[in-house]
């Protein structure tokens, strides 16, 4: 009942902003408080987890939700791996809302959408039903699109509606997924369509239909992630976005998440055998998105040609198919989250303060804005994978993973997507001189520094930052043994003998 | 005799009220006292619905049969019926058509479709099609003085006249290859004899007529004009009662000739094929549209071929899919229809560059038709979706995953033209300035709004009535 609680807390406390419509500082002050008590309540599920169980938290409603003839309800439970998101899910909330405070235009409906967004994520990351899955997936997007095209840059309104399409056009082909999973599943429940997750684990597909289930379900996860060649709503979403940190620290760890727990679980021996085929698309995204941010000039653009970089990274990892590297994918998505985050909330301001998309038109704020510089140095340093930061531990797990992984094969892989490592150096310390170092234009010298409420929100995320890098086992020991369970899930699963040789 | 009269309440109950209103407007001529009497009128016949709700059984001689079917199928043309009547005082007004005739006009096509969702003989289900026709017929033309209305009743009278053609010829074919025309002893000479080349001819053209009324591809051209000259709340009930009325029929006979039609691969490729047509013509028609009013007439095509994906899958499911989803349909249909009527009437052009900062103006009219166009467009957690899923659900248990995939696919095009209504709305800046009043008819809105998200939420009792109707239904 408490996750429940979590969950729709943000949604249901949301309504009673319209009561503040004419004031509009409360609005904000509420709203900021509606998603530090959802925090707090995250932190309480954290403390209260049991690291060695599985499920926890489970709580059941709505049985026979669409009718007798199907076995759907309203269940949601956390195991390890879904609580560190959903715990950091609700920690970027709470500093996505404090980082929203200067919003000027129709701001109840803007903290209306930000609050509904963050129970569909939330419910996202807590369900443990297909179908309740499928319906935060796609409410997700009503939030996403209004929040985009009404608060979002120039060309907000095609980038909500590129958003979207791309989106639905591949959840929607997950909708028939889920259906004719349902279909299979009833040969273990008794005859009855289901979508119980717990039940479906134990299903064994014949190959053909795993192989088509997991294109069917992974389509999905590839657009939202977005992995190579499927990534091009990506740029033009992220730099018209107002929520560019909310999004990349949040959003794109959905579908890394759903890969693992679905197409994974479900579909092992198909995503066995597609690893390869997914390890060079994820290599090639390493690299695509890393050599793409090093040629641009819009800062915006830049950053999410990183993150699309660093969703390469997670995906190798997954599909590493050990525990290391899976173990790495959940370091991983909290650092860069916080990273990117940060570097996101950084140029966001800049562009709001001096108007200009492009990193040619800054030069030399440090002086002027000393603790922004500082901030973004942190944060580019994390986001390149320096040591005693959030990111090292993260792409050192899934390198060592990817390295030894005999799923993938052959140790190139990881050799390669190392390649992207490197770049990740070329385009951020240019990024980071270009803004903060050298001469200065007089025209920038009346951008200020942090006030005192960004000052909270980056040192906050440097603080985890540090945190992540320096205790990663703080995080590590909850998902330690869901990775080791789902591992030791995908070694039992396969039925021809060969391919258990494989792992 | 005494339980005749019982199980045909609610039809009864409707005649008596027509003949009400009828003196009534003759003798008084004040419209906005039939407007309300023909509301009180609404809640008298729901109320009879409920009274005789757990009844079934035939009457009169076997011509009407009161189901879970045919009740279910009754509120939603009363739903659809009071909605209309709720909105339209401001167009009509607007228009200078505000006559009583229009409320009693209203009433007496619901008498038809009411008699067409209980018919058990094809001379009744004949008789309720051309009542509830002929007074569309005069609903669609109602703005005498526009060229356009006069139009669209003059094409969708001509038309219609055809497809009672067909309708009627093919009831006369199965007469002669069966020698019956209720349709239950149809179906046992049927067991006897088997079918013959005659009752498919027949019940073809039967089917033609009715797809007619739901503007099925190819028998769609029509609708576009239609909807577009027809006065907006005249257009919205068309597209929602009628086509309600019409799935009604198709599902009696479809459940009737169950046992022929089931797993008769014709039947459901012929009807999966239809499905298709309507699903592609009319999702990619509607995205070229600059008109709202035509670019929702296409958007009914589409979804006319959604609730076909339902008939093709047949059995249980299926239907009864079909007809969770009439309803979904009629509550936003409508919505989005009204919406387009109240702007109208505030001097609103019906373009998607009129639609420019609505938002702005009206913030609860530019929500509730945000919420009837994800609704629309089958975003989740709304009832459009359920509707959707059921149908699609039923498809791929029948085997026609191919099916589901094409719409859903379709229904990803869809996305768009809802979409750029909403961009418009909320993300343009107006032209010129706007001046909008919201008026009461706004808060019948809100309500179906907050209806479309409860129902698809917590869609469970309906989904149980739904199924155990069609349980029933399918009971000799």
């Amino acid at each position: 009942m408490i996750l429940t609680i979590t969950i729709f807390l943000p949604f249901l406390a949301s309504f009673l902003l319209f009561a503040f419509a004419r004031a509009e500082r409360f609005a904000k002050l509420y709203a900021v408080l509606v998603t530090l008590v959802t925090f707090g309540l995250g932190l309480f599920l954290a403390l209260n987890f049991n690291a060695e169980a599985g499920f926890q938290f489970q709580h059941v409603a709505l049985e026979q939700w669409l009718g007798s003839s199907a076995d759907i309800k309203y269940s949601v439970a956390l195991d390890g791996l879904s609580l560190a998101l959903f715990v950091f899910a609700t920690f970027m909330f709470m500093l996505g809302a404090l980082a929203s405070w200067s919003v000027e235009k129709s701001v109840c409906e803007y903290f209306f959408f930000l609050l509904m967004l963050e129970t569909c994520i939330l419910g996202i990351f807590a369900a443990t039903d297909l179908f309740l899955y499928y319906i935060f997936w796609e409410a997700m997007l009503i939030p996403m699109y209004f929040l985009i095209g009404m608060w979002g840059g120039a060309r907000r309104a095609e980038a909500a509606t590129k958003f979207v399409l791309y989106m639905l056009t591949a959840s929607l082909v997950m909708l028939v997924g889920v259906i004719y999973v349902g279909y299979m599943g009833r040969e273990v429940n008794g005859g009855i369509f289901t979508t119980d997750y717990q039940k479906l684990l134990a299903l064994r597909l014949p190959f053909d239909v795993e192989q088509i289930l997991f294109w069917i379900f992974g389509l999905s996860f590839f657009v939202k992630s977005p992995l190579f060649p499927l990534h091009t709503w990506a740029a033009d979403v992220y730099s018209e976005s107002p929520t560019g940190a909310v999004l990349t620290g949040v959003l794109l760890k959905m579908a890394p998440y759903a890969l693992v727990r679905f197409n994974l679980m479900l579909f092992p021996e198909a995503s066995l055998s597609y690893a390869p085929l997914i390890g060079v698309l994820a290599v090639i995204t390493v690299l695509y998105g890393a050599s793409v941010a090093a040629a641009q000039r819009q800062m915006k653009r830049l950053l999410a040609f990183s993150s699309v970089s660093h969703l390469g990274f997670l995906i190798l990892g997954i599909f590493a198919f050990s525990e290391e590297s899976l173990q790495g994918v959940i370091l991983y998505m909290l650092g860069s989250g916080l990273s990117t985050g940060l570097l996101f909330l950084i140029v966001a301001k800049l562009e709001q303060d001096y108007g200009s998309k492009d990193m040619h038109d800054y030069g030399g704020l440090k002086k002027t804005m000393p603790l922004a510089a500082s901030a973004f140095l942190v944060a580019a340093m994390a986001s390149v994978g320096l040591p005693g930061l959030s990111g090292f531990v993260g792409e050192f797990l899934i390198l060592i993973g990817a390295f030894k992984s005999q799923a993938l094969g052959t140790g190139l892989y990881a050799s390669l997507s190392a390649i992207g490592v490197i770049l990740a150096v070329v385009y951020m310390l240019p990024l980071t001189q270009r803004l903060f170092f050298g001469e200065m234009r007089q025209a920038l010298s009346q951008l200020r520094d942090f006030n005192l409420r960004e000052a909270v929100i980056a040192t906050t995320m440097i603080l985890a930052m540090l945190w992540l890098g320096l205790m990663p086992n703080s995080v590590l020991k909850f998902s330690a043994s869901s990775s080791r369970a789902t591992i030791e899930h995908l070694k039992a699963m396969p039925k021809q003998a060969e391919r258990t040789q494989r792992f | 005799m005494l339980h005749d009269f019982l199980l045909s309440l609610p039809i009864l109950t409707t005649t008596l009220w027509v003949v009400l209103l009828i003196v009534i407007e003759a003798l008084l001529q004040r419209h906005i006292i039939t407007k309300y009497l023909s509301l009180v009128g609404f809640a008298v016949v729901a109320a009879s619905t409920v009274y005789v709700f757990s009844e079934q059984g035939f009457a009169f001689s076997e011509m009407v049969r009161a189901s879970t079917i045919s009740h279910f199928a009754n509120f939603v043309f009363l739903l659809s019926g009071a909605i209309v009547t709720l909105i339209s005082d401001r167009y009509l007004e607007e228009e200078r058509i505000w006559f009583g005739e229009y409320y009693v006009m209203m009433f007496i096509s619901i008498l038809g479709m009411m008699l067409m969702a209980s018919a058990a003989n094809m001379a009744v289900l004949f008789i309720g099609l051309e009542t509830m026709s002929i007074a569309l017929y005069i609903l669609a033309g109602l703005m005498r003085r526009d060229r356009r209305s006069n139009e669209a009743a003059m094409k969708y009278f001509l038309l219609g006249s055809f497809a009672s053609g067909f309708f009627l010829y093919g009831i006369a074919l199965i007469y002669g290859a069966t020698g019956e025309l209720a349709l239950h002893r149809i179906t046992e000479v049927l067991q006897l004899r088997g079918t013959s080349p005659l009752f498919w001819i027949g019940l073809s053209l039967l089917m033609i007529g009715l797809f007619f009324k739901i503007s099925a591809v190819p028998f769609h051209q029509w609708t576009p004009d239609v909807y577009q000259g027809a006065p907006t709340p005249a257009a919205a009930f068309m597209s929602t009662g009628a086509k309600a009325a019409a799935f009604a029929a198709i599902i009696s006979v479809a459940s009737n000739f169950a046992a022929q039609l089931q797993g008769n691969l014709n039947w459901s490729s012929a009807v999966a094929i239809i499905a298709v047509a309507s699903m592609i013509v009319g999702n990619v028609a509607a995205l070229v549209q600059e008109e709202l009013k035509r670019m929702l007439a296409y958007s009914s095509i589409a979804h006319a071929g959604y609730m076909l994906v339902g008939i093709a899958a047949g059995g249980a499911e299926g239907f009864s899919a079909v007809i969770y989803y009439t309803l979904v349909y009629t509550l936003m249909n409508i919505g989005a229809f009204s919406v387009v009527a109240l702007l109208e009437a505030e001097g609103l052009g019906t373009s998607y560059s009129d639609y420019a900062g609505v938002f702005k103006k009206s913030p609860l009219l530019a929500g509730v038709m945000a919420i009837f166009m994800l609704s629309l467009a089958g975003l989740p957690p709304l009832a459009g979706f359920i509707g959707k899923y059921k149908v699609f659900a039923a498809a791929i248990s029948a085997g026609m995953t191919w099916l589901a995939l094409i719409g859903v696919l379709a229904s990803a095009i869809s996305a768009y033209y809802y979409l750029r209504v909403m961009v418009s709305m909320f993300m343009r800046e107006p032209d010129q300035p706007l001046n909008l009043r919201t008026s009461g008819s706004a808060l019948t809105l809100a309500l179906v709004a907050l209806a479309i998200v409860l129902l698809g939420i917590f869609p469970t009792e309906i989904l149980k009535l739904t199924s155990k109707a069609i349980e029933l239904g399918f009971a000799p």
